[in-house]
């Protein structure tokens, strides 16, 4: 383990992350003390739309994978449309490496429910839905306790601090399905129905929870809303770069010293996370990551200096999805690996679309067959023409996520393929060893 | 069919109220965590008892009950044991946890022990990558496990002991925890304020702190601007 240089600690932005280090954060009298409820009170004080217009000032994309623009996501709510509105908070989370919004609604989860409060007067929404995955159970009991407290000091319910806003707030539970984290899956499965997704358009923004306009944010972004209420949009877009502003948690797990979340400046690269993270395990070297969980595409030791900000790993050749950096290395398999992910894929397809359905049961079966020392050269081909009809032919973006490690891994390590193929490489599986197999 | 207890009746009738008027479908999901509440797992009762508090067909909650993971389709034990397995834990070791865990139990993947105190499964990403590899007991986290510490965890489950989860409160059973599933607060007393954060959820912060780093500093009364004075800028 080495220490990491403080030019580099330098980088560190605690703004979501400051108050999990406070033992009773997540009590409503702490959070009060630690500038709880200001920005909700600031808030009720400005009209609406100039709450969607900060946010649109702000820069803030979301931060549940595809980054889009919060603001103008809450801009396109149509308003005196006479139907109700809604807010629904993506907590289902569960792409594989992703670790920051579970803790997050542990430690401070009224910073949840206060951004709750703040994007629902700014939609013009009087009912909020908080879906949480299923087995996050003590987020869960955190959350559902400081809403009640919530409840009882005024911020939510009739007529939220004198303002004539009114506001009611469920949490939800998912029951254990990784597809419910798609925003229409969600829907459907907020709705009583499989978890499956919805064709779009129509869009959420007009046709989203029971058909009426709705909302779907991750918790990272409507955590993030106080923050800016209070401290203004420029004071947030001095963190990360002008595309990609503010702060954002990275979260660093697998082969090095240190794994945790790491708040930085949207920007940050792997070189600096890793030594922030003092350095990789001895006796491991970098090989393969994911910029943003398993529906990435894998990077490389070439890409340690890549900014990861929206645009920079985009330009990379993969996506910044949730920063959720899994860290692997030369002890690591990627053939291996990107099987394991894909016996994820095809547990939680939900079985909707064909080409995501079938397509991941196959590659599957195609990558058993090459760790068990029976892969073929023509498998590498059926494998790269079966993402090619898997990519961008789903309704949703589980399958396209499905191709990420396997179009990456066989870009970069081909090799490590052609030496199972090629008998290099011992089997990695024997028949009584699949676990994950079901 | 089996007889619902009038707590749960009750129960029933408290979840659809969370939910807009003619919506009350959307209950479905905390209502089939409510039966399993009673019986451990979703029975043709269970189904039964949820299409006749929604007024929808069984078929339709069937559809939905074989769904989701978490809705169990044969008894259950008193502990749910759940081992990831997806690809960051599995290299860390989760694969190995989980063929240890089976041979100790004489089980294999959604199947429990005799004596009806535990259910093994492999789960996929469980959302604590950085505790990895992670075990979890009635969805209550274990981390940074290995063959021997999980072992020693489930033999300790079935002599009756309630090892502490290294982030949770202490432990209650899987039918208890349906309950919360359900939507219910977990009225133990200071069960709620129980489990530390972990180190690693705290590292970034940590060092910041020890280094004396922060955030850029704001003025909380920084003005919103409104439109009209955006206009005049």
């Amino acid at each position: 383990m080495t220490s990491p240089r403080s030019e580099t600690v330098a980088k560190l932005t605690p703004v979501l992350t400051k108050r999990w280090g406070v033992p009773d954060a997540w009590k409503i009298d702490t959070y009060e003390k630690l500038e709880g409820y200001l920005a909700l009170r600031k808030a009720l004080k400005a009209h609406p739309d100039d709450l969607i217009a900060l946010i649109k000032d702000s820069g803030l994309r979301g931060r549940g994978g595809a980054g889009f623009p919060t603001g103008m996501k809450w801009g396109f709510i149509p308003q005196n449309d006479g139907k109700p509105h809604y807010l629904v908070v993506n907590a289902d989370e569960g792409e594989p490496g992703t670790c920051k919004d579970l803790p997050l609604m542990t430690s401070d989860p009224h910073a949840l429910i206060e951004g709750v409060i703040i994007a629902c007067y700014a939609i013009r929404s009087n009912r909020a839905f908080i879906y949480i995955r299923g087995e996050a159970v003590h987020a869960a009991r955190r959350l559902r306790a400081a809403v009640e407290d919530a409840y009882k000091r005024g911020y939510l319910g009739k007529n939220i601090l004198g303002s004539g806003f009114d506001l009611d707030l469920v949490v939800h539970s998912g029951a254990g399905a990784y597809i419910c984290g798609e925003e229409t899956a969600l829907l459907d499965s907020l709705e009583g129905f499989r978890g499956q997704p919805r064709l779009r358009p129509p869009f959420p923004a007009t046709h989203g929870l029971y058909a009426c306009p709705t909302v779907v944010n991750n918790v990272g972004t409507i955590a993030s809303v106080p923050h800016i209420v209070l401290g203004g949009a420029a004071w947030w877009k001095s963190m990360g770069t002008e595309k990609s502003s503010g702060p954002m948690i990275y979260s660093l797990s697998g082969r090095i010293a240190n794994p945790g979340q790491y708040e930085c400046g949207l920007g940050i690269t792997l070189r600096e996370l890793i030594e922030l993270a003092g350095g990789m395990k001895p006796g491991h070297n970098l090989k393969f990551w994911t910029p943003g969980g398993s529906s990435t595409p894998l990077l490389t030791a070439d890409h340690m200096d890549v900014p990861l900000d929206f645009e920079s790993v985009a330009a990379a050749g993969s996506i910044l999805g949730t920063t959720a950096t899994q860290i692997f290395s030369d002890q690591d398999c990627p053939v291996y690996a990107t099987y394991k992910w894909l016996e994820f894929y095809h547990h939680e397809s939900c079985g909707k679309c064909t080409p995501c359905r079938e397509g991941n049961y196959w590659m599957v079966r195609i990558y058993r067959r090459i760790l068990a020392g029976e892969g073929t050269y023509e498998d590498l081909d059926t494998l790269l023409d079966t993402c090619d009809n898997i990519l961008g032919r789903s309704f949703c973006g589980l399958g396209d996520g499905a191709t990420s490690p396997v179009t990456s891994s066989l870009q970069y390590f081909k090799q490590d393929y052609l030496d199972y193929i090629e008998g290099r490489t011992a089997p990695r599986l024997r028949s009584a060893e699949l676990v994950g197999a079901h | 069919m089996a007889d619902f207890s009038d707590a749960t009746r009750e129960r029933a009738r408290e979840i659809i109220a969370r939910y807009p008027e003619g919506r009350e479908r959307s209950a479905l999901l905390p209502l089939l965590h409510l039966v399993q509440n009673e019986q451990g797992q979703v029975t043709p009762a269970g189904v039964t008892f949820c299409a006749e508090q929604l007024g929808i067909t069984k078929a339709q909650v069937g559809a939905v009950a074989t769904f989701y993971t978490m809705y169990k389709r044969r008894p259950t034990g008193e502990y749910l044991v759940s081992v990831c397995t997806n690809t960051l834990c599995d290299v860390l070791g989760g694969g190995d946890i989980f063929r240890t865990l089976s041979e100790d139990l004489g089980v294999g993947h959604d199947e429990t022990t005799e004596d009806g105190k535990i259910t093994l499964e492999h789960a996929e990403c469980l959302a604590a990558c950085d505790y990895g590899p992670v075990v979890t007991v009635n969805y209550d986290f274990y981390d940074e496990q290995t063959p021997q510490t999980a072992s020693d965890l489930v033999t300790r489950l079935r002599n009756g002991e309630r090892p502490q989860p290294t982030r949770g409160p202490r432990l209650c059973t899987l039918k208890e925890m349906a309950l919360q599933l359900a939507g219910f607060p977990d009225d133990r007393d200071g069960a709620v304020a129980e489990g530390p954060a972990g180190a690693a959820t705290l590292r970034g912060l940590q060092l910041a702190q020890q280094h004396g780093v922060t955030a850029p500093s704001y003025d909380p009364n920084t003005p919103i601007p409104s439109a009209p004075a955006k206009e005049a800028k």
